[in-house]
């Protein structure tokens, strides 16, 4: 763990990112991987990811295509630990073999692949922030609100002062009457009240309210904290990696 | 008001000459005047919110450059909002800081009062040399070493955890006493501690419980008496009567031994005062193993699942702990040795520590599992450690029943069910599809010499052990949950009951069609039309 403080600013001036971040750790059988997340000036932008085995050496991890999270999501099980573990995808989906065989290339997944793809369907679902930490220029990118004091100990209890951090797509089903009340440059993003099935995070205050916590109950492992009335907030996964699909049952 | 300073913007423009109206308006009169219509302009009040122009272009600016933030320019619209909320703020202050601050407060008191339990130690010395130093376990070195691994609470917690262990300490009767882990809620956590009490103590409870049990069930069956005496009296035709009996009540284990060897204590938050789990009986635990529920945080609350629990969230989570202690608690092999080593191995309860034991290498342990050992029983399917076979103990409660079935009805035969040994190495617990049972690695490579070695369970993501030299420890932090590859299934309902046995007095036969009918009518009177011709010829004869 100490070696996170030594290498990721060396990992920001390599690759040149404004802003890089611990993501969080994804632990397999055999070994865990540690994730780390760098940003361009552009916040909404696609980020890039790099896994590292020992917090030292850092790979970059390419893009996640929707054909490698449609195949991703058909894996179950833990991560093995070992980048290069090869899924034959003949035993779990036949059809999308069948596919990729007449493609020409062979039926299998790495484990690398399966890591990206999972990596984004997690932000894609739970990654959040609090309500104003961004806003919006009238050009499109979105940056941080160097005016966001954090939320007050009342709104930061509530479910909606949450946002995805994602295109929304509940944003444009709001009726009219609601959309008037929200401020177009910081309520841009889809909110967390409306994510089914309801009660799917967990929201605690900690330390006699000086600390939020929210856990998702959807991706076990993912946390996220906020102090109140200051800057700081973010969110970690430490976690198997794999979707808590039980969860219907379990509420 | 006007400008003064150079570096204000307005500056020299009511000096002659620099006015940006000057082509238009030459004259000075009319420039002052312009000017001063200007800022009657931005002087005009505005009607709703009291504030006027001029003074809120003052206040901006005055705020920029007091504070002089970077970029400015792109910031001036939320400049101008936070200044317009300053003026509204100051009136809703003194109610808003009442609200605030009291929960904050509430926790710093009670995290303040553990602190405070100096005055009260030295009464209880006395009492603690008589019955001897109860253990309390050091908190702080446990999480010291599994922050070696990477898991663990926050130190603060930790030593929160310790002084309220220590307080609970104080408070019961307790002989040794263990951190046992952390297990994540909905709405807040639960801190568990694991304790044995002295002898004697806490048997009352358990008994007074049972007795009231006993009353209970023998009330009912008198009921049950006096409704079927009722019932003969009435011979008319009567519903027929369940013949569902109820499987025999598995006894619970005794306090002590088995499932129920430990008493866990849990509170929500450090500084909060311990309740204690109620033991656990084997329905629980069976149960517990087909429903995969979240806690609440909140002792009292209902479990809604199918197969219905028997108890509320605190039974659900004492059935939780029992199941995860038994699944993962380990200990390196031969820390632990049976006490007589002919005991067999259901009545082989006790085991000591060895005292010849020598700590093998961290890089051992780390490599093959077979240096782990259990030193919990398992449970077995029943839901005992210790299997009891139920039908002995009902033949009493039979005899009183005056409708006695067969016993080879309901009572199936229960064959008996063998757990592993007490002290099985782990390299046996079986893995799911091809996924092992346990995950070891040593804490870190760079220093091999103080390495600790840890395994992390994958049966039940969040349990942890540690091993180093002579100390070894196992926590659990995590949501309290089985791991297994496929979803969840939860049990169907069983199938609807037949109300009646089928036979054939009851099942309804097929009409005879029409031409079956009359097929057998002619079929009829050619038998008798023969009968008659034989009548006939027996006549003539």
């Amino acid at each position: 763990r100490a070696a996170l403080g030594a290498s990721l600013p060396l990992l920001q001036r390599d690759y040149r990112f404004e802003r890089v971040w611990f993501w969080g750790c994804i632990q397999g059988l055999r070994g865990a991987y540690y994730i780390a997340e760098g940003l361009g000036p552009n916040r909404a932008a696609p980020r890039s990811r790099l896994y590292s085995l020992n917090c030292l050496d850092w790979s970059l991890l390419t893009p996640a295509t929707e054909e490698m999270l449609a195949v991703a999501e058909q894996l179950n099980g833990r991560f093995q630990g070992d980048p290069s573990f090869e899924y034959n995808l003949a035993e779990i989906n036949a059809e999308v073999a069948a596919r990729l065989t007449e493609g020409g290339k062979e039926p299998v997944i790495k484990e690398e692949a399966r890591l990206t793809a999972t990596i984004e369907q997690i932000d894609r679902a739970v990654g959040i922030v609090p309500r104003g930490a961004f806003v919006k220029t009238p050009l499109g990118s979105v940056h941080e609100n160097r005016h966001f004091e954090g939320l007050s100990l009342l709104e930061a209890k509530k479910l909606s002062s949450y946002f995805h951090f994602t295109e929304p797509v509940n944003l444009k089903n709001k009726t009219l009457l609601e959309k008037a009340d929200l401020d177009p440059s910081t309520d841009f993003l889809d909110s967390l009240e409306h994510d089914i099935p309801r009660g799917s995070w967990s929201i605690q205050l900690e330390k006699g309210g000086t600390v939020v916590v929210l856990r998702s109950l959807l991706w076990l492992g993912l946390t996220f904290y906020h102090v109140p009335m200051t800057k700081q907030f973010g969110y970690v996964y430490f976690g198997t990696g794999e979707k808590n699909l039980d969860l219907p049952f379990m509420l | 008001h006007g400008p003064y300073q150079p570096h204000e913007p307005g500056y020299g423009l009511d000096q002659p000459g620099y006015s940006p109206y000057e082509d238009e308006v030459p004259d000075p009169r009319t420039r002052m005047l312009a000017i001063k219509n200007a800022k009657a302009y931005l002087l005009k009040t505005s009607t709703r919110s009291g504030l006027n122009l001029y003074d809120h272009f003052a206040n901006i600016l005055t705020k920029i450059l007091d504070e002089q933030p970077e970029n400015t320019v792109d910031i001036i619209e939320d400049i101008s909002k936070d200044v317009k909320w300053a003026q509204f703020r100051k009136k809703m202050d003194t109610l808003r800081d009442e609200h605030l601050t009291l929960p904050i407060f509430e926790a710093a008191e009670k995290c303040k009062a553990l602190f405070v339990k100096e005055g009260g130690e030295e009464e209880r010395e006395e009492l603690d040399e008589e019955i001897g130093q109860p253990s309390l376990p050091n908190v702080m070195e446990t999480a010291f070493y599994f922050e070696q691994a990477g898991i663990g609470l926050n130190k603060d917690e930790s030593y929160y955890i310790f002084l309220s262990l220590k307080n609970l300490i104080n408070v019961q009767p307790i002989r040794t006493c263990r951190f046992w882990g952390k297990i994540l809620g909905l709405e807040m956590n639960y801190i568990i501690a694991e304790v044995q009490l002295h002898e004697g103590e806490g048997e009352e409870e358990e008994e007074t419980a049972e007795e009231e049990v006993e009353t209970v069930a023998e009330e009912e069956k008198g009921m049950g008496e006096a409704e079927e005496e009722g019932e003969e009296e009435e011979k008319e035709a009567e519903p027929p009567k369940s013949t569902y009996k109820p499987p025999p009540e598995i006894p619970r284990e005794e306090n002590g031994t088995g499932t129920n060897k430990y008493i866990y204590f849990v509170c929500n938050e450090p500084g909060k005062p311990w309740v204690k789990l109620p033991p656990v009986t084997p329905a629980q635990i069976v149960c517990a193993r087909k429903i995969k529920k979240f806690f609440t945080g909140r002792l009292d609350a209902p479990i809604v699942s199918f197969p219905p629990f028997p108890g509320n969230e605190a039974n659900y989570l004492r059935a939780q702990i029992a199941r995860i202690s038994a699944g993962t608690h380990i200990s390196p092999t031969g820390f632990y040795q049976f006490a007589n080593e002919d005991e067999e191995e259901e009545e082989g309860d006790a085991y000591e520590e060895n005292p010849e034991f020598e700590p093998p290498p961290v890089a051992e342990m780390v490599e093959s599992l077979a240096m782990w050992a259990h030193h919990v029983k398992g449970i077995l399917k029943q839901g005992r450690c210790v299997w009891i076979n139920p039908s002995q103990k009902s033949e009493e409660n039979e005899e009183e029943d005056e409708e006695e079935e067969d016993k080879e009805d309901e009572g199936e035969e229960q064959e008996e069910e063998r757990g592993l040994p007490l002290l099985t190495q782990i390299s046996e617990d079986e893995g799911m599809k091809n996924i092992p049972a346990w995950t070891a690695q040593a804490s870190t490579n760079l220093i091999p010499q103080y390495s600790v070695a840890i395994l992390q369970s994958n049966r039940w993501p969040g349990a942890y052990a540690f091993a180093s030299g002579r100390k070894f420890d196992n926590i659990y932090f995590g949501w309290g949950h089985k791991y297994s590859p496929e979803s969840h299934t939860p049990a169907l309902p069983p199938p609807a009951q037949a109300e009646y046995p089928s036979g054939l007095g009851i099942t309804e036969t097929v009409d005879p069609t029409v031409e079956e009918e009359i097929a057998f009518k002619i079929a009829q009177e050619e038998a008798l039309a023969g009968e008659e011709e034989e009548e006939e010829e027996a006549e003539d004869d």
